[in-house]
């Protein structure tokens, strides 16, 4: 029989809304329940009956914080689909495109969502009265990132320049020398960011995750490669629902997505790092040391130093592209007119976004399938939560509150995505 | 001597992909002068730090599509002072707003294996359509300057310098060439509300009416141009259906012309 109930108020500092429910038995913590309540949104059926050129349009209004994501995943399986190729200097700019994004993502959650946490503030206004060069440098390198998505995007929320077979416009000499230019200084800003992340306390805590991350021949994994597991899984994209299954649970909208026979897993920075470490550049990798990070990590708390890892490879990683860019003929190739079904996973910032589409030979859309990371990591949450919350039932009410949010921020849930956040309720304490 | 008592800022979330609120986050170096004019007193996404109402003025995104909603609205609307909405989805529905024109259990089971867990509304609406609104900002997603002078203006207590007119002006005085008669390109510039910047004829591709209706706008008229230039009527209800579909001048076109 509960004996008391403790309910935490929506939770802050994420994108979305939902609660966090502790079952208490015994002064065990024998159920946590993650309850998504954000309103349900069934992008999926809207895709029905919809051109297939409409696709990039809609599917960026799943998540005003990630839509490039949706949208690569999107062109990439349409295309998968279509039997095209977009290679060169065409899958070049959607690399950078990428990397704008995973900045202005990644640095939005470390400093104003994430950071509060650590350092013992409400939010990153607070935190700016004592450390104002800090959060200001912050926020100059979000808006770097912001920068890469408006100029090859058109916009930063729901860019308007992605388009199946390419782009509607190609970047000018000039836009791209400015860019290289800004993109300079972001790289120095992103140093300075792992650094200062470096210096934050942070809790101990260790779990054997089964981590998932799309895995490339040679490169940190954005657009391409095969679906990689810790525990040895590798998939094509098109073999997804050959290991994963999404169950529908009664206290979410969000889907729960799971291995089958084998359960929870991780998507995201974490899972991407431990997964690819050997791929990032071995300079990135020497910042990663000096920032007390190896070539493995377990403590999803030092995710936000992963993060910040991943936001310097991305400045370091646009500027590469940038180099090497050589403008293509046309912003996008011819498209043939046929029936198909096509599959693609890309990583968006919080982690494995898989898209499935079928369409007609008219391009029309007859079935559309979309998973995004939070409801893939929505399973591990809770497990985190249950046994994180057993070793601080001790603490005062408010600081196992604090905690059981900063465990949930790990993962940057991305709530709207995944229906799409804290109440936090203890029952039987 | 004490300082004046700050406003009262508060940003509420309804069914939405977050990307209004964002616009405020995204405004970045404005953004912690701003925190120094108004006292931020409900914005999930940035504090969990609440303050209790009235707040002096409460910006909304998102639209109302469950029971839950539609009675919270009521509540923030209570406890407000000023009410504005930003975005297409608090606006006009949204993209949401789709439901309006399918039946809701076809839309659940499509997405849903158990239906019977989820609890909505078979009509995503306005927040207009739940209570006053003393201004609406139009777009999908909004434009950060707009948003800035849209507080601005309520905390000094002015109108909006928001214009109603359309695309097309935005895009002559950016000097874009227009798509629709240089290349061709079918575009909903001449019926969609101004703000965005004329950004897609900027990319050489025509406007999408992701900013809803202009004020009194023809659209009947620009629908014949587009099947002049070769669109068909599944086109043309698609195009009209999107992010602003319930929207009364787009939602007539789009049932003008056949699926």
């Amino acid at each position: 029989m509960p004996t008391k109930k403790l309910s935490l108020e929506a939770l802050a500092r994420v994108e979305g809304e939902g609660s966090l429910e502790l079952f208490l038995h015994d002064g065990k913590v024998e159920t946590a329940r993650l309850r998504i309540f954000e309103p349900p949104r069934f992008f999926e059926a809207f895709l029905r009956g919809r051109a297939a050129a409409e696709v990039p349009d809609i599917v960026a209004r799943i998540c005003g914080i990630c839509p490039v994501a949706y949208q690569m995943s999107a062109v990439h399986a349409l295309e998968h689909g279509l039997g095209v190729v977009v290679d060169g200097p065409l899958r070049l700019l959607r690399r950078l495109l990428y990397c704008g994004e995973w900045i202005e993502s990644h640095v939005l959650h470390i400093v104003l969502l994430h950071a509060p946490d650590f350092l013992g503030y409400p939010d990153a206004i607070a935190i700016s009265r004592d450390h104002r060069a800090e959060v200001e440098r912050g926020l100059a390198l979000k808006r770097a990132g912001n920068e890469i998505v408006r100029l090859l995007g058109g916009r930063e929320i729901h860019p308007i320049n992605v388009r199946v077979g390419g782009f509607y416009r190609l970047p000018s000499p000039a836009e791209l020398s400015a860019l290289r230019a800004r993109l300079e200084r972001a790289r120095e800003e992103a140093v300075a960011l792992l650094r200062w992340v470096a210096t934050f306390p942070m809790p101990e805590y260790q779990r054997d995750y089964e981590f998932i991350a799309l895995r490339h021949p040679s490169e940190y994994p954005m657009n391409e490669g095969q679906i990689a597991s810790s525990r040895g899984l590798s998939l094509a994209p098109e073999e997804f629902d050959t290991a994963f299954e999404e169950r529908h649970l009664p206290h979410s909208t969000a889907l729960y997505c799971s291995l089958r026979e084998r359960g929870s897993y991780l998507v995201g920075p974490l899972a991407r790092y431990n997964l690819n470490f050997d791929r990032l550049p071995p300079s990135i990798q020497a910042h990663a040391r000096e920032a007390g990070l190896g070539a493995a990590c377990h403590n999803p708390f030092q995710s936000i130093l992963v993060r910040s890892v991943e936001v310097l490879f991305a400045c370091e990683e646009a500027l590469r592209l940038l180099s090497l860019y050589e403008p293509p003929e046309a912003p996008a190739l011819p498209l043939p007119r046929v029936a198909g079904e096509g599959h693609a996973a890309t990583e968006a910032p919080r982690g494995l976004l898989y898209h499935r589409y079928r369409f007609d030979a008219e391009g029309t859309i007859e079935q559309a399938r979309i998973v995004p990371p939070t409801s893939q990591n929505q399973a591990s949450i809770e497990e985190d939560l249950r046994l994180l919350a057993e070793s601080l039932l001790a603490l005062p009410e408010e600081s196992l509150r604090a905690r059981c949010e900063q465990a949930i921020r790990n993962y940057d849930p991305c709530i709207s995505c995944s229906t799409h956040f804290l109440r936090l309720r203890i029952h039987g304490r | 001597m004490s300082n004046p008592p700050r406003p009262r800022l508060a940003v509420w979330k309804f069914a939405s992909c977050d990307g209004c609120q964002l616009s405020l986050l995204d405004c970045e170096e404005e953004l912690l002068a701003l925190a120094e004019k108004v006292e931020i007193g409900y914005f999930l996404e940035a504090s969990r730090k609440t303050l209790p109402g009235p707040y002096d003025l409460s910006l909304v995104e998102g639209s109302i599509t469950t029971p839950e909603d539609a009675e919270r609205i009521q509540e923030v609307r209570r406890a407000s002072k000023k009410l504005v909405t930003i975005g297409a989805c608090a606006t006009a529905g949204g993209i949401q707003a789709l439901r309006n024109f399918a039946r809701i259990g076809d839309f659940l089971s499509a997405v849903y294996a158990s239906p019977g867990y989820i609890r909505t509304l078979d009509r995503s609406t306005p927040i207009a359509a739940h209570v006053p609104v003393d201004f609406e900002l139009q777009g999908c997603p909004i434009h950060r300057f707009q948003l800035l002078e849209v507080i601005s203006a309520f905390l000094s207590g002015r109108s909006p310098a928001i214009p109603h007119y359309s695309v097309c002006l935005e895009c002559k005085r950016a000097g874009h060439p227009c798509v629709l008669v240089a290349r061709g390109t079918p575009c909903l510039g001449p019926v969609t509300h101004a703000g965005c910047g004329a950004i897609c004829p900027g990319y050489a591709r025509g406007c999408y009416g992701c900013y809803g209706p202009m004020e009194s706008p023809n659209p009947p008229s620009l629908s014949l141009r587009w099947r002049a230039l070769g669109a068909s009527e599944r086109d043309l209800h698609r195009v009209f259906r999107t992010f602003n579909a319930a929207a009364a001048p787009f939602r007539r076109e789009s049932e003008a012309h056949a699926d």
